[in-house]
């Protein structure tokens, strides 16, 4: 237990960059604000006023040490597996997602409640069933790997049941941490778009959710909508045989959960308006329309849930016009999580966004060197949806100049990645001049993937 | 709270009865706006910002002028056959300041300078450097302390929403508001228990002040406590003002008294200007101020010759400001200027057993001018700047170098990054009474001839430093206050017998 100094809950911390001298007139105040959780995913549990989550963390301690990255027995997983007649082309797809979800379930620390969902045009629980949640030990573990042997493909694909259902599931679960897996294989063809929506707005913000698309039958809205509107991530599996590894990473991501709930909290003045509010790292999530109002100018924006981990936010506002040499706070931004038992919130931690009006043209015209980044990132992640919807339409010069422009942008900011990804794409003439020619014959599987990792970024070489 | 119109003291929604907080624009329970509310409620609304932190006891006691208000030294000058340009001046390396023209006008040191070394201070020894008419006053801190002792004023965030802001009884204080009207500056205690209140926003005066120094309501930042600063200490007097172009005071000042080991009084003022183009420029120029400040009492009372002890004070300064940059640099919040390390002028006075003398590093000045009006004043330092080296050299006229957009860069200041330190020091011995005025660029830009700077200083400076800080405070903001500006205003009387002496060895 070397850990006993340390909080029980993670730290959060709030760095904010930007340049805050405006030039006269100037009303436009960019920032980006890096958040930083430390000390959740190494602190042994979270004790919470719960019978179940004591017990639970007692038992847990043997894993503590034997893990890494530390127990977090607060926490309840859905998995949910696509069984739909699809599935069963190849054969070998249905075999590599239960191995997938067997990883998975592997992966899960001791005490972690869990259970798996078989998707079709309906849900059906496979393991444990009856509308509970089994607590992860060896017996539960291999009691779910043998209801996985029992999956067999065949059905429809209706993702919006499957979500409902895992919300019933987890609802009652007296947890922190509650989350999904969710992978499909093919299009949501026996739900109308309209029902997906409602399924999403119904269970959003009572669980976070991944989604993975395996092979390239899936269509990459679908899965990046489930994804973002759960606060996961989403991701391609093109092949199969992936799968495994894919699993047990995100479920291990999900074990370093510490904190659900967490909203970024923003506070301007009289007068100032929200530009616009997004996450722009680990990836671009537009999030200024999913303010919920706090109070008179404060406004929360939905982040999920953190274990040991940093993102970065671009905050934009547009502040009243001031005299030279006068200095304003034009936002703050905080952390807050929401009150236990109808308290106020927490506020784990808050930085400033100043506004101050110089007539040194040399300070009002530089640009934060992170406010460029991550504004080129974003440029980037548009540029490739755009090139590839030009492309899909048969609109050639558009989607060259577009993917040339993303080709562009990945060179000079230093995105290997995505620069990879378009090169599958499109023919690279000259990188840093953005000339670039449509390949003819493009895989289905590179085009899915860059679009689906099109808002992927990368950051800021300190 | 005080303000609130509840009789119970606890302020309640016009519309619904609901308990407010103070300081809400709109009612928690049914969102009424409450602007009418508060601005109904004039007790808060008058409240200076000024009063912040400030107790009535620590109010600023100006010396009580009328009656022994010394006016000029007139009445004195008959018989005096002194001129400025035969205040006999000593360099530090003992050679002649650098030929120039206009009113830096200083003359050959060589008798001077054996009267100096002759350690002829014993001669005035009994010379009080207090004028006459003044009352030392016994201001907080007295006695070899320095500090900036300071007095936030309304002012600070500047523009009119500041000066609108301040209908009450500390309006008059913002120098913005002083009009150069001897004794027409009124004390400015602030009413009773006025700071005790909420801290109401200077801009707004909506919103309460938050944590972080800036309105709850509007996010204007409140005035800091080196956005108007003043000091006075005995004889001695300094204000320093942020300016109406700047967004923070990067000035600093310290004044001071030291007893020499004969018991004589030293008065000591050091004014610093910070370097915008480097990190940090206000914490270098408090460094400097506070060590140079520090080095020159220390040196005093140990019984140095001032000018050797001038000497080893901006050296002091200097390290105090070169050992900035081994901090990291609170970086990336400016990150166009993260390069440089932190740097700023230096410009100091003395005066002790009738012996003035000045040291600088930069292009901040003293300028000397003669109680007696009808003596020419002059300004006793040369600027370490770009304007400065071009006429020494001859290369131009004054006129057509410092009407070059380089002009005022500045060719020798205090940093991690200067070159060679090389202090200038001078000691002057003037036959007849004056006054010192110490100060920064953002005071001269507006005064920048001996003449001028005499012209804008009130007749009764001597007797009034603080007033007259104040005036030449309020003519550089008057002239557009484009940077910060710091004066110190250091009054310089000559015992009868000495000036005598002085004058007959002339």
């Amino acid at each position: 237990m070397a850990n006993l100094s340390k909080s029980t809950a993670p730290r959060f911390s709030v760095d904010v960059y930007q340049n805050e001298f405006l030039p006269e007139g100037g009303r436009e105040v960019n920032a980006i604000v890096t958040v930083t959780s430390t000390g959740g995913g190494t602190t042994g549990g979270v004790p919470l006023p719960s019978a179940s989550s004591a017990s639970a963390s007692a038992s847990s301690a043997p894993s503590a040490s034997a893990a890494s990255a530390g127990p977090s027995p607060d926490a309840a997983v859905v998995i949910m597996v696509d069984c739909s007649g699809s599935m069963d082309y190849p054969p070998t797809k249905m075999r590599h997602a239960r191995d997938a979800t067997a990883a998975a379930i592997d992966t899960l620390r001791d005490g972690v409640a869990f259970a798996v969902v078989s998707g079709t045009h309906v849900a059906k629980e496979v393991f444990p069933g009856q509308g509970r949640l089994a607590v992860a030990d060896a017996s539960t573990r291999a009691g779910a790997k043998e209801a996985l042997r029992r999956l067999s493909a065949g059905g429809g694909t209706a993702i919006g049941t499957w979500l409902r259902l895992a919300d019933r599931l987890l609802a009652p679960a007296d947890v922190a941490i509650r989350h999904g897996i969710l992978l499909t294989d093919g299009r949501n063809e026996h739900e109308s778009a309209d029902a997906l929506r409602a399924a999403l707005d119904s269970v959003s913000g009572r669980f976070t959710c991944d989604a993975r698309g395996v092979g390239t039958d899936w269509e990459v809205k679908e899965v990046t909508g489930v994804a973002s509107a759960l606060l996961g991530t989403a991701d391609i599996v093109a092949d199969p045989a992936g799968l495994a590894e894919d699993f047990t990473r995100m479920m291990e991501n999900a074990m370093g959960k510490e904190v659900a709930d967490v909203s970024l909290r923003l506070w301007t003045p009289v007068g100032v308006e929200i530009g616009f509010v997004k996450q722009v790292a680990p990836a671009v999530e537009e999030l200024t329309g999913r303010r919920t109002e706090a109070g008179p100018r404060v406004g929360d924006y939905p982040t999920g849930s953190w274990g040991d981990e940093s993102r970065d936010y671009h905050v934009c506002v547009r502040v009243p016009e001031a005299g030279i040499g006068q200095e304003m706070l034009a936002a703050r931004v905080s952390l807050v999580l929401p009150a236990q038992g109808g308290g106020a919130p927490e506020v784990l931690s808050h930085g400033l966004v100043r506004a101050v009006w110089t007539d040194d043209l040399a300070a009002s015209t530089a640009i934060n060197p992170q406010v460029a980044h991550y504004t080129g990132q974003a440029e980037l992640a548009t540029a490739i949806q755009q090139g590839l919807d030009a492309r899909k339409s048969g609109d050639a010069d558009g989607a060259t100049a577009k993917l040339g422009r993303a080709v562009q942008l990945a060179a000079s900011s230093g995105n290997a990645d995505t620069a990879k990804l378009l090169s599958k794409v499109v023919d690279v003439v000259d990188a840093a001049t953005g000339t670039v020619r449509l390949k003819a014959k493009v895989a289905d599987a590179d085009e899915m993937t860059l679009e689906t990792r099109s808002t992927k970024t990368v950051r800021v070489k300190k | 709270m005080s303000q609130m119109p509840d009789p119970a003291g606890r302020p309640v929604c016009p519309e619904c009865a609901e308990p407010l907080e103070s300081g809400d624009l709109f009612c928690g329970a049914c969102g009424h706006d409450l602007a009418d509310l508060w601005s109904a409620s004039p007790p808060a609304g008058d409240r200076p910002t000024l009063v912040m932190n400030h107790t009535p006891a620590a109010a600023v006691q100006w010396p009580s002028a009328p009656g022994t208000e010394r006016g000029t030294d007139r009445s004195d000058a008959p018989g005096r056959a002194c001129h400025a340009e035969e205040l006999p001046v000593l360099e530090s390396d003992g050679s002649r300041l650098p030929p120039h023209t206009g009113d830096f006008e200083l003359p050959a040191p060589a008798p001077a300078a054996a009267r100096i070394r002759g350690g002829e201070a014993a001669a005035v020894a009994d010379t009080d450097p207090t004028p006459p008419g003044g009352t030392p006053t016994d201001a907080p801190g007295t006695g070899g302390t320095s500090g900036t002792d300071s007095t936030a004023g309304p002012g600070g965030t500047g523009g009119e929403s500041a000066t609108g802001a301040a209908p009450g009884g500390g309006s008059a204080v913002d120098p913005r508001t002083t009009t150069p009207v001897p004794g027409s500056v009124p004390v400015g205690p602030p009413a009773p228990g006025g700071g005790a209140g909420a801290k109401l926003c200077v801009a707004c005066r909506t919103g309460r002040v938050d944590a972080d120094g800036y309105c709850e309501n509007c996010g204007h930042a409140q005035p800091r406590e080196r956005d108007h600063m003043e000091r006075e200490l005995g004889s001695v007097a300094a204000v320093s003002d942020r300016g109406l172009r700047h967004h923070r005071n990067e000035d600093a000042f310290a004044v001071s008294s030291a007893a020499l080991p004969d018991g004589s009084p030293a008065v000591v003022a050091v004014v610093c200007d910070g370097v915008s183009s480097a990190t940090r420029p206000d914490d270098a120029s408090a460094a400097a101020a506070a060590s140079a400040d520090e080095s020159l009492l220390a040196g005093l009372e140990r019984g140095t010759h001032p000018q050797q002890a001038m000497h080893d004070a901006i050296v002091a300064a200097a390290e105090a400001v070169t050992s900035l940059a081994a901090y990291p640099p609170s970086a990336l919040d400016e990150p166009h200027r993260h390069q440089n390390a932190p740097a700023c002028t230096i410009v100091a006075a003395v005066v002790a057993n009738g012996l003035l003398t000045v040291g600088w590093i930069g292009d901040s000045r003293v300028y000397w001018v003669p109680d007696d009006r009808g003596l020419p004043p002059a300004r006793l330092t040369e600027d370490d700047s770009w304007a400065a080296q071009m006429v020494a050299a001859g290369l131009m006229n004054e006129a057509e170098a410092y009407a070059d957009a380089r002009a005022h860069a500045i060719t020798g200041w205090l940093g991690a990054d200067a070159y060679e330190v090389e202090p200038h020091t001078a000691s002057f011995k003037p036959d007849h009474s004056g006054v010192v005025v110490v100060c920064t660029d953002g005071l001269w830009n507006y005064a920048e001839g001996a003449d001028e700077m005499a012209g804008a200083l009130p007749d009764d400076a001597a007797a009034r430093p603080l007033h007259a800080a104040r005036v030449l405070v309020g003519h550089a903001l008057d002239g557009g206050g484009h940077d910060n500006v710091t004066v110190a205003v250091l009054p310089f009387a000559v015992p009868p017998q000495a000036a005598e002496s002085a004058c007959a060895t002339v």
